[in-house]
């Protein structure tokens, strides 16, 4: 029986105490992500983090979601009001949204019914998650339009022009994947990853999908929208109280989000490490969501790990890179996985496939060999253009003075 | 002219050839060594989390202050337990933000407060204004006013931030006698300058901390 038949005997009451468990599990592990960043990135700049409100500070981030409802709720003269309202509603709902195709555990038994941690199954589960991270993109762009103020727009837009631009790339290092599992449905994929993680066998989508990530949810290196030097607060900035605390969650939500569909499609959803999958069957098969919680928190981790490490990139790189290096090197990853699909398929014999595997490599090296020559080239030509003196006064450099002075 | 300011007026240390000699840091040395240096920065971050924090968990752990640490100031006494300020106003001329407000009055027979003609009847220290740069503990000819390491400041009303000479008296220590009372006999406010006052007379009054003794 698989899980869509599975699911689909859930009694209308299951789904709803389900949906609710989700939406309870969002905001819980929002309050703690938000608190283990600032834990974690104050370790890393040597320093102590939040640990005033609770045990270890750990009702920091409810303490702080209590302020900001209790603050003031501006809307400015200049905002489309309407608009301004639904922007973060929309925002805040849809990154909720993916949650309900995500896998959290195996079979297991819940008031009695045999289910699964997921609410609902769909054969297109992945792109029903593609689709509700576009829409968010609209929370994003009506926020920074709606504001009736330049810094939101501009930050609206150039969040919107990065989250389209990376969800591209995201979506080709996905592509990947449905061609190997020859489905879309996160179950499904699940499932296929019994043997072996995707993460090892399409290891180029999952990196183009590691990057692509962090790009597609405003977060550091990447988080230029919020760039504070340049844009203030970006598309949020004209937004206070619960408003602002809508978009702030739904930034957490999004990366959880992120996460978890990684954990689902490349690191094995909730099935344990290779070589423990005994475990999978403790605690009546509800061990199974520990595992899926312990990837999504590495993935966390890694996000707060580049936060901590990485200075955030100029506007023009990232384009720059997500245009010109991720989506090319994701279709030409698409290109190889699917030849080698296709001659599994067709069944060809381990020589041919070897041969394939040989040239591919060639041309990849051939191809950045190439590329570094005309690099160099083009540094030379920069360089010779380089030499002619400035036509407008600039002041003495030394060598130049001594070789005035001595001749 | 211009040729003429190019002329070195000074000894040729060896800087102009190096500059002309000046090896060039170019090419490869500057470009950024492969792929693996840039995870060193991951490494750096990973390695720093074990680290102990610096971090000092400020109300409940106070760090002693450096020694000669400028904070709030103190006014002195002589051993017997007279001021040492005597109204000259010094402090307050050298205050740049003009934190300090003195004014002197006359030491009578009746009541005195600091051996010599004046003591500071008035003292207040504006810790408003106060940069905490100590030209005052510079001016003061003899060392009345001094700094002490409290740095604990901070208040909710402005008007508590004017510490009136109560406020910056230096405690009274056993053996003084609290002002006013005359000074020391047979002694001059040079004696009492040059530290030849230790303790004070019976005559001048009950020393503290003797009263149970």
């Amino acid at each position: 029986m698989n899980f869509a038949d599975l699911l689909g005997n859930d009694p209308g009451w299951l789904t709803t105490v389900k949906a609710f468990l989700v939406f309870a599990l969002c905001v819980l592990l929002t309050l703690l992500a938000i608190w283990s960043e600032r834990r974690i990135v104050a370790r890393m700049q040597m320093r102590l983090g939040p640990n005033r409100v609770g045990p270890f500070g750990l009702v920091q981030g409810l303490a702080d979601g209590v302020k900001l409802a209790l603050k003031e709720d501006l809307i400015p003269k200049a905002a489309d009001k309407i608009v301004f309202i639904i922007a973060p509603i929309i925002s805040v709902s849809t990154c909720f949204l993916s949650f309900a195709v995500i896998p959290m555990t195996g079979k297991v038994s819940l008031f009695g019914h045999k289910t699964a941690m997921q609410l609902t199954d769909m054969p297109v589960g992945v792109l029903f998650i593609l689709a509700a991270a576009s829409v968010g993109v609209y929370g994003i762009v009506l926020a920074g339009w709606s504001s009736g103020s330049t810094y939101p727009l501009l930050g609206g837009l150039r969040s919107s022009a990065q989250v389209i631009s990376y969800e591209v790339a995201m979506g080709l290092s996905l592509v990947a994947v449905f061609i190997r599992s020859g489905s879309m449905s996160t179950s499904e994929i699940v499932a296929q990853q019994h043997s072996l993680w995707y993460a090892v066998a399409l290891f180029p989508s999952f990196v183009i999908y590691l990057i692509s990530m962090v790009g597609e949810t405003n977060r550091a290196p990447f988080d230029l929208a919020e760039a504070e030097g340049e844009l203030v607060g970006g598309f949020h900035t004209e937004y206070s109280s619960l408003k602002f605390a809508l978009f702030f969650l739904a930034e957490y939500v999004n990366i959880i989000g992120v996460s978890a569909l990684a954990t689902t499609l490349f690191l094995g959803g909730y099935h344990a490490l290779p070589g423990l999958t005994f475990t999978e069957n403790w605690l009546g098969g509800w061990f199974t969501m520990i595992w899926f919680m312990a990837k999504v928190i590495a993935f966390f981790f890694i996000f707060v790990w580049l936060r901590g490490t990485l200075p955030r990139l100029r506007y023009d790189q990232f384009m720059k890179f997500g245009w010109k290096v991720l989506i090319p090197a994701s279709l030409f990853w698409i290109m190889v996985a699917s030849s080698f699909r296709l001659m599994s398929q067709r069944g060809a014999s381990k020589s041919v496939v070897i041969a394939a595997a040989i040239g591919v490599v060639i041309i990849l090296l051939a191809a950045i060999t190439l590329f570094d020559r005309s690099k160099e080239k083009s540094e030379e030509r920069e360089a010779l253009g380089d030499v002619a003196p400035p036509s407008f006064p600039v002041p003495q450099i030394p060598s130049q003075r001594a070789e005035q002075l001595h001749g | 002219m211009a040729e003429n300011s190019l002329t070195p007026r000074y000894p040729d240390l060896g800087l102009i050839a190096a500059a002309k000699s000046e090896k060039k840091i170019e090419g490869d040395e500057l470009k950024a060594k492969g792929f693996f240096t840039q995870l060193q920065g991951f490494w750096v971050t990973f390695i720093t989390m074990f680290k102990k924090v610096n971090t000092v968990n400020y109300p409940e752990v106070k760090e002693p202050t450096a020694a000669r640490f400028h904070g709030r100031h103190q006014l002195n006494r002589y051993d017997d337990g007279l001021e040492k300020c005597i109204g000259c106003e010094l402090c307050a001329w050298a205050c740049p933000a003009d934190a300090i407000l003195v004014e002197a009055g006359d030491n009578t027979e009746t009541e005195r407060f600091s051996p010599g003609e004046r003591y500071g009847k008035v003292y207040q220290i504006n810790y408003l204004r106060c940069v905490f740069c100590g030209l005052c503990i510079e001016a003061c000819p003899t060392r009345a006013l001094t700094m002490t390491n409290e740095y604990e400041l901070a208040d909710d009303d402005r008007a508590k931030l004017i510490y009136e000479k109560q406020d910056l008296l230096g405690e009274m220590r056993a053996g003084m006698v609290p002002a006013p009372h005359p000074m020391y006999p047979d002694t001059t406010d040079t004696n009492y300058y040059r530290g030849e006052v230790t303790k004070a007379h019976p005559s001048q009054g009950t020393p503290i901390g003797e009263v149970n003794a």
